[in-house]
């Protein structure tokens, strides 16, 4: 059943993803008035399959990869809705919804995963992926404010701007937006990496640093170090800051990606 | 629904001859109780603003005389502003009042000004009891379409001023303008109109500098600001959130190496220069730096004449909202024009039909309840056959502009008092009390127009 919740959601989040889409160019304000009900419907039945899927098979099965794959996409969701209650736009759309969507629709075809045990984890591991979660969410909330900042300052430097970039909102609202999010971001990850080593060195010993994906994390951290710092020290802004933003998101989904590679993140008894 | 409008607008008539006819705030209630008292005037509102002076007026039947009212009012001899007057009636009357309300008919088509200018000439009106009844419900009608053409048509929502255009490219590069800091370089009219509107939006502190240093003191004393001497601006500018140049100087001032400095001394955080020197002040490589964005004159032209176009495509949209509301309005009037008689018509009958059984009873004796009944429905027969036919040629009437020729004649025929009719509908039949016509058997003093120039 939680299954059929999540597809519900995913053909909801595809509404919310075309109207994004048309809102690029046009003012698309006949597929808002279809899709903001959908994405909030989508949000809802989403919830509803993850509490479940929780119920039935215990906490311990929202890690394996396709659960964690689908609160992030609801977590992201959550966030894309905040933004449009603070800021009253819904420009940010055209970026997250592709995500959102692809990740749902991931998780929403995945083959059902073994089943793991995470009593031989105990807790330790359940915080390291939530806080992981929490702290992707927020990575990818920084990069599509850089995303979002380059457009609308290259708009205005053209002096035209789109229908879509005149919704946004103000230059350096969007730039605040993305800096409270890496500010937010970076203890989370910090942290949450530092539990998976703690729990990683006393169960494989010191070769768990060899990992793909323990690697591909670590230089993800480093990219989102540099962001913090340059931001601090220089103020970067605008072009320089979302080539870093962007090359960090890419890193992010290498190491996300990794998943699949990776022996440690199975969960699974040995 | 005898409306009519008569007066003089920006696209009738131009400012000498607008001038003659304005009539100042503290006149208008004199104003309006002579028009008021005037033959067959109902109910009337002055709007008298520097763009347009129109009187508005109901009338019993429909024949009310404006232009005896504007040649009294004003002392004006017989025809001589005549081509500079409008005049519309009924239902091109009611028209007009949506679109003056909705300021598709202003100057600048989507300025808010009009509404609130009409608003307050209905507020005055309905003070000294000049709008009672059906104008008031037009008038309430109209706001309402107002509001409508500017909730669903963009028509209102973009600046067509240089100064406004600056201020919404401020806000969109900082947000709030709230505590940020302006910088005037060279103290030019056009610079202090950018300062004042960006004040309005809450800019904090002013910077001036100015080659004769006397001037920036003489600009920063109105704005509460900072006189800074011109040998110190490039240490000073990166102190402004937004820059606005406009000296008489045949070169730039600001180059590009003086933009990367500013943006280091401000930690990359973004800057906004607004150009309106001719020959320009400002380099415009400088706006190929990240975090600086730069607007010329030409530039911020530009934006306002694609707001003009924009709002040009939305008063189309405008315009058909309000034909619109016209029809509805129009429908409901008519009804509510009728109705008022179908009621007392079948009251009157019923009435008739009571007291008929009222004098028959005496003689009929004890009914049994069956007889009563039969009695009963008899008599209401009787008068439901007789008044089929008014009703339904009332009904049809309402929808065609003959309809107060039936209304009178169903009335004369039935000899309805008008007294009888209660009201039902928002729109009542009812007339007003008979007004005193004291006023206007006086002469109209002729009236200086120069006294009330607006």
């Amino acid at each position: 059943m939680p299954l059929v919740w999540l597809r519900v959601a995913t053909v909801l989040y595809g509404v919310g993803l075309v109207h994004a889409i048309l809102m690029l160019r046009q003012k698309g304000e006949r597929s808002g008035r279809i899709a903001a009900p959908a994405v909030c419907l989508g949000m809802v039945f989403h919830f509803v399959s993850l509490v479940e899927t929780a119920v039935l098979y215990g906490y311990a099965e929202l890690l394996t990869i396709r659960h964690a794959e689908s609160a992030l996409a609801l977590i992201i969701a959550v966030i894309f809705a905040g933004l449009y209650l603070r800021y009253k736009t819904a420009s940010p759309a055209a970026f997250i919804f592709p995500l959102v969507f692809i990740l749902t629709f991931a998780s929403a075809i995945a083959q059902h995963s073994v089943t793991i045990s995470s009593s031989i984890f105990g807790g330790w591991i359940f915080f390291h992926v939530c806080t992981l979660i929490f702290g992707y969410a927020m990575l990818f909330l920084s990069f599509v404010s850089s995303l979002l900042y380059l457009v609308l300052s290259r708009q205005l430097k053209r002096k035209q701007t789109s229908p879509w970039a005149a919704r946004m909102p103000a230059l350096q609202e969007i730039d605040e937006l993305g800096y409270r999010a890496l500010l937010l971001g970076f203890p989370f990850m910090t942290i949450g990496l530092l539990a998976g080593s703690v729990v990683a060195e006393e169960r494989f010993g010191a070769a768990f640093a060899a990992d793909p994906k323990v690697l591909l994390s670590l230089l993800m951290w480093g990219i989102y170090l540099t962001l913090l710092y340059t931001r601090w020290s220089a103020g970067w802004r605008g072009r320089k800051a979302a080539y870093l933003a962007s090359f960090a998101f890419l890193v992010a989904v290498c190491a996300w990606g990794a998943n699949y590679l990776s022996k440690l993140h199975r969960f699974i008894a040995p | 629904m005898n409306f009519s409008v008569l007066g003089v607008n920006h696209k009738t008539a131009p400012v000498e001859v607008r001038e003659r006819f304005a009539i100042s705030e503290s006149r208008l209630p004199e104003a309006l109780a002579r028009l008021t008292a005037m033959d067959g005037v109902e109910e009337g509102m002055i709007v008298s603003t520097c763009n347009r002076v129109e009187i508005f007026a109901r009338s019993q039947n429909g024949n009310c005389d404006l232009q005896k009212f504007v040649r009294d009012y004003f002392g004006f001899s017989a025809g001589e502003y005549e081509p500079y007057i409008f005049e519309h009636q009924q239902l091109e009357a009611v028209k007009h009042v949506f679109r003056v309300a909705s300021s598709l008919d202003s100057m600048v088509v989507g300025e808010s000004q009009i509404l609130g200018q009409v608003k307050e000439a209905y507020a005055t009106a309905r003070a000294v009891g000049a709008v009672n009844s059906q104008l008031d419900q037009l008038l309430t009608r109209a706001f309402a379409v107002a509001k409508k053409v500017r909730n669903e048509t963009t028509i209102a929502t973009s600046s067509v001023s240089i100064a406004s255009v600056a201020v919404e490219l401020a806000e969109k590069i900082f947000g709030s303008l709230t505590g940020k800091s302006v910088y005037l370089v060279g103290a030019g009219k056009m610079c202090e109109l950018a300062a004042r509107h960006l004040i309005a939006h809450g800019a904090k502190k002013i910077y001036v500098g100015n080659r004769t240093y006397d001037r920036a003191v003489a600009l920063a004393e109105k704005f509460d600001g900072e006189a800074i001497p011109f040998d110190r601006l490039y240490d000073t500018a990166p102190w402004a959130d937004i820059i606005i140049s406009s000296t008489g100087a045949p070169h730039t001032i600001f180059r590009k190496e003086h933009g990367e400095k500013f943006l280091q001394a401000r930690k990359n955080r973004p800057m906004f220069f607004i150009d309106i020197a001719v020959p320009r002040d400002i380099d415009p490589a400088l706006n190929d730096l990240d975090g600086i964005f730069v607007y010329n004159i030409d530039d911020l032209q530009q934006v306002v004449a694609s707001h003009i176009g924009d709002r040009r495509k939305e008063a189309v949209r405008a315009e058909l909202l309000v034909e619109e509301e016209v029809r509805k309005f129009e429908q409901r009037a008519q009804t509510a024009d009728v109705v008022p008689t179908i009621v007392s018509l079948q009251q009157h009958l019923e009435n008739l039909r009571q007291a008929e059984l009222d004098r028959v009873r005496g003689r009929l004796g004890n009914l049994s309840p069956e007889q009563e009944m039969a009695v009963e429905s008899l008599t209401r027969g009787i008068i439901n056959k007789i008044m089929h036919t008014p009703i339904t040629t009332l009904k049809s009437a309402a929808r065609d502009p003959e309809s107060t020729t039936v209304v009178d004649v169903v009335r004369k025929l039935f000899n309805l008092r008008t007294e009888a009719a209660p009201m039902p509908a928002p729109v009542a039949i009812v007339p007003a009390p008979v007004r005193q016509p004291a006023a206007s058997a006086e002469p109209a003093p002729p009236l200086a127009a120069s006294q009330n120039r607006k």
